[in-house]
């Protein structure tokens, strides 16, 4: 008897009051157990951390963590440049995280790749003429950085360079999208909708395999995979 | 402090009188300029005076019997029930009865009848076959992409947020949605209509009216919904045929040297991704068709009139015009925003 409850039907009752020597000899000390051990507590002090105020005053400490889950849903619609980014792509810039973990820029960057026909080459993710999206390889690097210099100033063997036709906040987007192609977004920043007319299943839905997140070493650009 | 009372309840209606002062314009549900308007609103007027008067009769029955309750003594009503119960006073209650529920059948059969004529001449828009103007509308957040079809497909032609039809024809649109489930609604014309991702919907519009008028989206679409706005102006047919042979033609090449790097700036940036300029380079089909955007009375879906100030505010920052619209903040310097909008401004 491992549970205080047994389930009868679709009821869920108390088991009877444990007997035998299957516990510790903790537990043989007390002749109640399950439900009846539960109502005696009531009849005694609680221990501090179960009183009235006290957990009160925890569950209002733990209220502002709830607010850390708020960023996901933030438009940034503006895009303008921030001061501390450069103006070149670096390692390391602090918009790649912003712009992954949001679901507005990520739903975005969905609209743009259909607008700016990236499905041309690189169909809807499965790959063309450019290469898949939705796999692990990379061969200019799968980073959010190293995505959104592909976007802006092109790579070898067909990438052609967008500077000129996207901001760089739709560049950064698009990399966003690009990355939840082969399930490497945050789940809870992926869009239980997309802006977008619904062909597919929202991607929160989809079992993406966990899997692709583990990134191989990096190829040398150029060199055929 | 009585007779206060009295004169502040007087005044009351009155702040109401106000709002019919909404009624008229551009944009009203008591518009009489469309065929499917008048039709509609002959039938809520018909509609408004029958229940209006069995409403007074039922007032009137209330109140007439409030008033013979009055006064009356209990030790009395059982004499008065007695009277009611003679067969003199019976046969007028029965008389009464049949001739009431009479007319509330009769009524309520009165109006189902006449909805269902509305309706009929409702679907019966071009009932003489006469040859109909042919336009695609497609709803974007938050924008209305109109483009205009003719037999020979050639002369068709693309615009946005401004529609110009002809008086005394049929305009047939077909309806349809790139993102959400918009709603196209002139009040002064037409019902609404309803335009869904992956269906084709359509109205038709039969102007009776010369004039400018408002269509709003009228199904809440996202952020900027309140600023969806479409401007239909009902030409003579005369005007209506110079407003299409002046869409038909493409942008003339600009001639001052500011306009000039505008054209460059506008070629070789962000703008031509996204925006088409018939007779140029430009031609990305995910913005507004901007080839006459200077003949439009409008800006941003009717967020801003067309004015040269307005669009040197559009194109500096979009976001803080309209936020949430997808059209980037692009950061272009002063020299550049000037030639843009000096470009922007031959279009006409």
């Amino acid at each position: 008897m491992s549970s205080p409850w047994r389930i009868e039907g679709n009821r869920l009752l108390p088991s009877p009051p444990c007997k035998g020597g299957a516990r510790g000899g903790s537990r043989r000390s007390r002749p109640n157990t399950g439900v009846r051990g539960l109502a005696s507590l009531a009849t005694h002090p609680l221990p501090l951390p179960f009183r009235e105020g006290s957990f009160a005053l925890a569950l209002a400490l733990l209220l502002p963590l709830a607010l850390a889950a708020c960023d996901r849903e933030q438009r940034d619609m503006a895009g303008q440049p921030k001061p501390e980014t450069a103006a070149f792509v670096a390692k390391g810039d602090p918009r790649a995280a912003e712009y992954e973990n949001n679901a507005f820029h990520i739903a975005q960057g969905q609209r743009l790749f259909a607008w700016m026909n990236c499905s041309g080459c690189h169909s809807h993710g499965g790959g063309g003429m450019g290469p898949p999206l939705m796999d692990n390889k990379w061969r200019y690097g799968g980073k959010m950085e190293d995505i959104v210099a592909s976007i802006l100033y092109g790579r070898p063997n067909g990438m052609p360079d967008w500077r000129n036709k996207i901001t760089e906040q739709q560049a950064w987007e698009l990399a966003a999208y690009v990355r939840s192609l082969s399930g490497q977004s945050r789940k809870d920043a992926l869009g239980a909708r997309t802006e977008e007319m619904a062909v597919t299943p929202p991607q929160s839905l989809e079992s993406t395999e966990r899997n692709l997140v583990a990134e191989k070493p990096q190829s040398p650009p150029g060199e055929p995979q | 402090m009585r007779a206060g009372r009295h004169e502040w309840a007087v005044a009351l209606p009155l702040p109401l009188l106000a709002l019919l002062s909404g009624c008229g314009g551009i944009q009203t549900i008591g518009g009489r300029e469309g065929r499917d308007a008048a039709l509609i609103n002959d039938l809520f007027t018909l509609f408004c005076i029958v229940t209006g008067i069995f409403f007074a009769a039922i007032m009137a029955f209330l109140f007439a019997a409030y008033w013979r309750r009055r006064g009356w003594r209990a030790d009395r009503m059982a004499e008065e029930d007695e009277r009611l119960a003679a067969p003199s006073r019976g046969g007028a209650l029965r008389v009464g009865m049949f001739l009431w529920t009479g007319a509330v059948v009769g009524g309520l059969m009165g109006l189902a009848v006449a909805s269902f004529f509305t309706d009929r001449g409702l679907a019966h828009p071009n009932s003489d076959n006469k040859p109909v103007v042919s336009i695609e509308l497609t709803g974007n957040q938050w924008w209305w992409d109109a483009k205009y079809h003719f037999h020979d497909p050639s002369k068709d032609f693309r615009t946005a947020n401004e529609l110009h039809i002809p008086l005394g024809a049929a305009t047939y649109i077909v309806l349809k949605a790139n993102d959400v489930i918009h709603s196209f609604w002139v009040p002064n014309l037409a019902g609404k209509q309803d335009l869904i991702p992956g269906h084709l919907n359509d109205i038709v519009l039969v102007p009776t009216r010369a004039g400018h008028y408002r269509g709003q989206c009228a199904e809440y679409c996202g952020l900027q919904h309140a600023h969806m706005a479409l401007d239909i102006v009902v030409d003579t047919p005369a005007d209506y045929q110079r407003w299409v042979a002046r869409q038909q033609q493409t942008a003339p090449p600009p001639a001052d040297p500011q306009a000039r790097a505008g054209y460059v700036y506008f070629m070789n940036k962000q703008c031509s991704a996204c925006h088409t300029i018939a007779g140029t380079p430009a031609g990305g089909q995910v913005a507004p068709d901007l080839t006459h955007v200077a003949s439009r009375a409008t800006i941003a879906a009717g967020t801003l009139p067309n004015t040269v100030g307005s669009m040197h505010a559009w194109v500096a920052d979009p976001q803080g015009v309209k936020p949430g619209n997808n059209m980037p903040y692009i950061g272009l310097n002063a020299d550049e925003l000037h030639a843009v909008v000096a470009y922007l401004e031959t279009l006409k």
